[in-house]
């Protein structure tokens, strides 16, 4: 789950990380009277979960208060990648007298925390990791001990020269660590970390991600979710317990199993169709689940046929298609649907199948197939 | 033979009389499986079906029955800490079957594994079957038959439906671990890679891989030197958009990095059949062999 900068930040400040003064709001009139309070010149950023919002045109510098309003009429309900903005943020705009980067990510290979910090800070670290990666440095944290002050300290002497900021620095990429633990995060980053004029280290801008599975004993993060800033179908499909990222094309998935959910798009591209959508059921024959599965695949107006593949493993197969026939009872489908059933129990699935005027098949390249046929002739 | 587990492998289950765990307790018992223990704190003393003793620790369990592997269905939540309990108990093999552990939480519980010389499968996985011996997890038996093939995956149906092709071509399997979905994990390929390698039954081996991470680009680069055995590969996820976790927690492409694209190609570098789609596991294999 993507936190907002505004969560993110003050999640930060709650850890004791500076940032700058400043307030989120949802009205031009609201931003105004934020930019009063600050007085100055502020920066007005719109909140959404995607890069590039400076280049969108979401963030905008304003000398007062008025301005601030202007800046807000516009952002304030644009889209940026498809996301509408809902919320401002508003902050004094700061001086800056140089730019670092610094996050902390759960690394794979060595199966822990890692800090990455970087002298080339307020652009993309990833573009950074690619052209110059001899500008990254790097540190694991192992979680007995957390980031040791000395590490924290080599890695700051490769931002600053001062001592005092390598100081301010090393203890603000501590505080970070401290935060990536309390979220839950997979990744939490400061993107820029500025030095000011006067010497003082800051914040500019804060990215948190946090891993999906530490939300059921984090309610206080879980609450943090916005979704307005997703596709009601995902919301829909995420309450219900399943899997569902939307795609662009016309064939409707819906699979037992994650690894074969991808497979089964992949298979649809590869007989030249399109898939609609990853679904991913999960284990359950539950006709629940299969009626809100295809209510989400069929209020997809690209589909034109909807694929079924069911590896019954443990689950029967005659139960997924009883699920399928019930579920397909209480919705009105026109979309033609192709199932596939492969397993425990497949020749009765098949028979039930049949039995209630569905194409029922046990191979998957079969199935796969004929959906993307179906698909082609009704588009 | 077979990798990690036969026919003298004794398990105990931990979550035994959970609604998952009493299910697939059963299946593996009517595989053959030599289910020794089970463990749910608090019902110690008692009998699951009338025939597996219950403790209420993994250490009473180990100490009683001399189980050597367990296999945890516990809730995630507390799923990294009975992973540390099996560990504790000096367990040798510890399979995870548990979805839906934060990564934080292994990446705590994963040094004092490797610390106490245990082996983690998973989490997030379908276990290890090695099959007509033993089975620790929930890949179905009735797909699996004996036979001289190794497969290693990091999904769980995908891995079945792979198997289902196997199978019914009449090319049996030695043994199949399901390693996990997740972005950390105890197994990972290059341990069962070098396992199989060493198990003179596999004659050749089927790695299925997916998005996200680089754990089949660093297979491929080990099979290129350090496997002599026929080794075909799929990758799944060839279509997914980039930014997206695809179900399982490790399966998203960050920035351009964990490619379908990127995987398939070191797997082509290295010498590894590529899988264009799952059916193709049994001609691929056929060429090989």
């Amino acid at each position: 789950m993507n936190l907002h900068e505004y969560q993110a930040r003050a999640l930060l400040k709650s850890v004791g990380i500076p940032v700058p003064d400043g307030d989120v709001a949802t009205t031009p009139d609201e931003v105004a009277s934020i930019a009063k309070r600050l007085g100055g010149t502020v920066v007005v950023k719109a909140q959404v979960h995607a890069g590039g919002r400076g280049k969108a045109g979401g963030v905008k510098l304003a000398k007062n208060a008025d301005e601030a309003h202007e800046h807000a009429e516009k952002i304030l309900g644009m889209q940026i990648k498809g996301l509408m903005v809902e919320k401002v943020l508003v902050v004094p705009a700061e001086e800056i007298a140089s730019e670092s980067y610094i996050g902390v990510i759960v690394d794979r290979a060595s199966e822990k925390p890692v800090v990455m910090v970087s002298p080339a800070g307020g652009v993309d670290i990833e573009e950074v990791a690619a052209q110059t990666p001899e500008k990254i440095f790097k540190q694991v944290v192992d979680p007995r001990y957390g980031l040791l002050p000395h590490q924290a300290m080599e890695l700051g002497f490769e931002l600053y020269g001062d001592v005092k900021q390598v100081r301010q620095a090393g203890r603000i990429m501590q505080l970070l660590v401290r935060a990536f633990w309390n979220a839950g995060a997979s990744l939490a980053e400061i993107n820029p970390l500025i030095s000011t004029p006067a010497g003082d280290i800051i914040a500019l801008d804060a990215k948190i991600v946090v891993d999906d599975n530490e939300l059921e004993r984090r309610p206080d993060i879980a609450q943090l979710r916005d979704v307005s800033a997703e596709a009601a179908s995902e919301v829909e499909a995420r309450e219900a317990g399943l899997s569902y990222i939307q795609l662009d094309g016309n064939v409707g998935c819906c699979v037992n199993g994650a690894g074969l959910a991808m497979a089964t798009m992949d298979l649809v591209k590869y007989y030249d169709g399109e898939p609609a959508n990853f679904l991913d059921i999960g284990g359950s024959s539950n006709p629940e689940k299969v009626v809100t599965a295809l209510r989400i695949i069929t209020s997809d107006s690209n589909v034109k046929a909807i694929l079924f593949n069911i590896f019954g493993g443990i689950t029967r197969c005659d139960d997924v298609a009883n699920g399928i026939v019930t579920a397909a009872s209480q919705i009105d489908i026109t979309t033609p649907i192709v199932i596939r059933l492969t397993g425990t129990n497949e020749d009765e699935a098949v028979r039930i199948l049949r039995g209630a005027g569905f194409e029922a098949l046990t191979d998957m390249d079969e199935a796969v197939q004929q959906a993307v046929k179906l698909a082609r002739e009704a588009a | 033979m077979s990798i990690f587990i036969d026919k003298d492998t004794k398990l105990v289950v931990q979550g035994i009389t959970g609604r998952d765990g009493s299910f697939h307790t059963r299946h593996m018992i009517e595989y053959g499986t030599q289910v020794v223990a089970g463990v749910t704190p608090g019902k110690g003393g008692q009998l699951f079906d009338d025939e597996v003793p219950i403790f209420n620790t993994v250490k009473d369990a180990v100490s009683a029955t001399g189980a050597n592997t367990s296999v945890i269905y516990v809730p995630a939540r507390f799923a990294a800490e009975a992973i540390l309990e099996a560990a504790d108990a000096g367990l040798s093999l510890i399979v995870a079957i548990s979805e839906g552990i934060p990564v934080l939480d292994m990446t705590r519980a994963l040094p004092f594994v490797r610390d106490a010389g245990a082996r983690l499968v998973g989490p997030n996985c379908p276990g290890v079957i090695s099959p007509g011996k033993s089975k620790a997890g929930i890949i179905p038996g009735q797909i699996c038959q004996e036979g001289p093939i190794g497969v290693v995956s990091r999904s769980g149906t995908l891995t079945y439906e792979v198997i289902h092709q196997l199978s019914k071509s009449g090319l049996g399997q030695s043994s199949c671990i399901g390693i996990g979905g997740d972005p950390i994990i105890g197994t990972d390929f290059i341990d069962c890679l070098s396992a199989f390698e060493a198990d003179p039954e596999t004659t050749a081996i089927v790695l299925i891989g997916e998005i996200g991470g680089t754990a089949e680009q660093e297979a491929a680069e080990y099979v290129s030197h350090s496997v002599t055995k026929p080794v075909v590969g799929f990758i799944a996820g060839q279509t997914a958009p980039p930014g997206r976790r695809m179900g399982h927690a490790g399966a998203i492409i960050s920035g351009s990095s964990g490619t379908a694209a990127e995987k398939m190609q070191a797997l082509e570098t290295a010498g590894i059949g590529v899988m264009r789609r799952p059916a193709d596991v049994v001609s691929l294999l056929r060429e090989q062999l």
